[in-house]
C-alpha cells in the first residue's frame, strides 16, 4: 500500500468526525487524537520493528519484548493498587509467561527463531496476558470485598488464608478465562480472526493463514489460564498479614 | 475451679485502632476460667473487636492480651482460633447443606465429620436431625443462629465467644440456647464471654460482667451491678436513656 493510498483511508475517520458535528456529539477532539496517536505510534512501532528484523540481533529482540512487559505492567498495575509488590507479581507473571511460550514454540521448532515471529508472538502473548491480568484483578478484589464474611468464618475456625480465599480465587480465575474460552468458540464463525484476516489481505494462502490463526489461538488459550493462575496464587498472599488475618487492598 | 487458675483471657492496657478511628482504649481485666462473663454495652461501644482480639481475627494496636498465661502473639494463628472459638453476629453461612457447614471445621484440618457427629451438634443446639440435608438458603435467621453456633461447637473449643447469637430468635429458642450455654459450662468446663444487647439475659445467664462504652471498660463485676450502678452512664444504659 503507497502512503497515498494509505492516506484515502482517513475517509474512514472524516465519517465519524462529521457524525459527530452534525450530531453534537463531542467527539471530534478525541477522535483526532485517536487517529495521530494510532498514526504516530504504529509507523514508530513500524520502523523500529524493521530496524530490528535487519539487525538480526537478539539483544534488540530482548529489549522489544522487555519494552513490551514494562508497558503491559504499567498498565495492569493501576488495577492492582494497594496489592503489596503487585509491579513485581504482573512483571513475574508476564515473564514466565513469555518464557514458557517461547520455550515450547521454539523448543519444539513450531516457529523459526527469528524477531519477526518472537517479537509478533511475543506482542499477543503479553498483550493479552495483560488484558486478562486486569480481567482478573478486577474480579478477584470485588469477589474478596462481596464475600469478606466468608473469608472472615473460615480464618475464625481455624482455616488457613488459602483455604478462606480458596472460593474466590477459583470463580475469579473462572471468570477471566470465560472471555477467551467463549471468544474461541465462536471464531470463524461470527467474525474472522485479526491477523489470519491481515496475511489474506497481503496474499497468503488462506490454509496457511487458518494454521498460524490456530496456532495463536491455543496460545492464547494456554496465557489465559496461565495468567489467572500465577496472578491469583502471587497476589492473594498479600490479603493477609503474618497472624493471618485479612487485610484491605484499599488501605 | 481453683483460686490459682489463671483468667481464661486478660488484657492489659489494649488499645485498637484502625484507619486513625481509635476502637478500643486502655482496656484492662479479665474473663474468669470455667465462668460465663457477658459483655454489655451500647451499639458501637467496641464489644466485637474486643471479641475479635481474642479470637485472633485482629491484633491490638498497643497492649497484651493473653489466652491463659499465654501471650497471645506466641500462640499460632490456628491454634488460637481453634481454642478460642468464635460465633459471629451475623452467622455468615457456605453455599451448600447445614451438613456442608457442620463439617466445615473438620474439613479444614482435611478430616471429615460422621454422619452421628453431626446429629449430635444439631440435637445439642436443639435442631431436629431432618435439617442435615437442608440448603441453608433455606434456614429462618434463627435457624441460621442455630447452626452458626453448632458449627463453631464443632471444633470443642475450651473458649467460646459469643456475639449477639440470641438476637434473631424466639423466645422458646432463646431458652434452649441459654440452657446450652450454661450446659456447656457445667459439663466441659469452658470459658464463655456472650455479648448481648439483652441486659436480662446478662443477668439470668452470666456469671461476671463487663460494661463497655466509647470503647472502655466501665464497670466490672458481679451481674448484680447492672441493679445499681455506680457509674452515671451505666445508669443511663440501664435504664434505657439517651447516653
Amino acid at each position: 500500500m503507497s502512503y497515498l493510498t494509505l492516506s484515502l483511508t482517513l475517509i474512514f475517520v472524516l465519517i465519524p468526525l462529521i457524525l459527530s458535528k452534525t450530531l453534537g456529539l463531542g467527539l471530534q477532539k478525541d477522535t483526532l487524537i485517536a487517529t495521530v496517536r494510532s498514526i504516530v505510534q504504529l509507523l514508530t512501532v513500524g520502523f523500529v520493528l524493521k530496524f530490528v528484523f535487519d539487525s538480526e540481533s537478539f539483544l534488540f529482540i530482548i529489549l522489544m519484548v522487555g519494552l513490551m512487559i514494562a508497558a503491559a505492567t504499567q498498565n495492569a498495575r493501576k488495577k492492582g493498587t494497594g496489592i503489596r509488590g503487585v509491579t513485581w507479581k504482573l512483571v513475574l507473571t508476564f515473564v514466565s509467561i513469555e518464557l514458557l511460550t517461547q520455550s515450547i514454540l521454539l523448543g519444539f521448532h513450531i516457529v523459526p527463531a527469528t524477531a519477526q515471529y518472537i517479537i509478533s508472538l511475543s506482542g499477543m502473548v503479553v498483550g493479552n496476558s495483560m488484558v486478562l491480568s486486569i480481567l482478573f484483578l478486577n474480579r478477584f478484589s470485588a469477589e474478596v470485598e462481596a464475600n469478606r464474611e466468608i473469608g472472615e468464618l473460615i480464618l475464625s475456625l481455624g482455616g488457613t488464608p488459602k483455604q478462606a480465599i480458596h472460593r474466590q480465587l477459583i470463580t475469579s480465575i473462572k471468570a477471566s478465562m470465560i472471555p477467551t474460552i467463549e471468544s474461541q468458540k465462536t471464531i470463524g464463525l461470527v467474525q474472522l480472526p485479526g491477523m489470519m484476516s491481515g496475511q489474506i489481505i497481503a496474499g497468503a494462502d488462506p490454509v496457511q493463514a487458518v494454521q498460524f490463526q490456530l496456532l495463536v489461538l491455543f496460545l492464547l488459550l494456554s496465557t489465559a489460564a496461565l495468567t489467572s493462575v500465577l496472578l491469583g496464587f502471587l497476589t492473594y498472599p498479600s490479603l493477609f498479614n503474618e497472624r493471618m488475618q485479612q487485610v484491605s487492598w484499599k488501605q | 475451679m481453683s483460686s490459682n487458675e489463671p483468667p481464661a483471657i486478660q488484657f492489659e492496657n489494649v488499645h485498637y485502632a484502625i484507619d486513625g478511628n481509635t476502637i478500643l482504649q486502655n482496656i484492662n481485666g479479665s474473663f474468669p476460667s470455667g465462668k460465663i462473663t457477658a459483655l454489655v454495652g451500647p451499639s458501637g461501644a467496641g464489644k466485637t473487636t474486643l471479641l475479635k482480639l481474642c479470637n485472633g481475627l485482629l491484633s491490638p494496636t498497643s497492649g497484651a492480651v493473653y489466652i491463659g498465661n499465654q501471650l497471645i502473639e506466641q500462640i499460632a494463628p490456628l491454634t488460637l482460633r481453634r481454642q478460642v472459638g468464635i460465633v459471629l453476629q451475623s452467622s455468615p453461612m457456605l453455599k451448600g447443606t447445614v451438613f456442608d457447614n457442620l463439617a466445615l471445621p473438620l474439613r479444614l484440618q482435611g478430616k471429615e465429620m460422621t454422619t452421628d457427629e453431626a446429629h449430635a451438634l444439631l440435637e445439642k443446639t436443639g435442631l431436629q436431625r431432618s435439617f442435615l440435608n437442608f440448603n441453608v438458603l433455606d434456614l429462618s435467621g434463627g435457624q441460621r443462629q442455630k447452626v452458626s453456633i453448632a458449627r463453631t461447637l464443632a471444633n470443642h473449643s475450651s473458649i467460646l465467644l459469643l456475639d449477639e447469637i440470641t438476637s434473631a430468635l424466639d423466645r422458646t429458642s432463646v431458652h434452649e440456647i441459654e440452657e446450652l450455654v450454661q450446659d456447656l459450662k457445667q459439663t466441659s468446663a469452658t470459658s464463655i464471654i456472650w455479648i448481648t444487647h439483652n441486659l436480662d439475659q446478662a443477668v439470668r445467664v452470666s456469671d461476671y460482667l463487663w460494661v463497655m462504652m466509647d470503647g472502655q471498660v466501665v464497670e466490672t463485676g458481679d451481674p448484680s451491678i447492672l441493679e445499681s450502678p455506680t457509674n452515671e452512664r451505666v445508669l443511663k444504659f440501664v435504664k434505657g436513656e439517651q447516653l
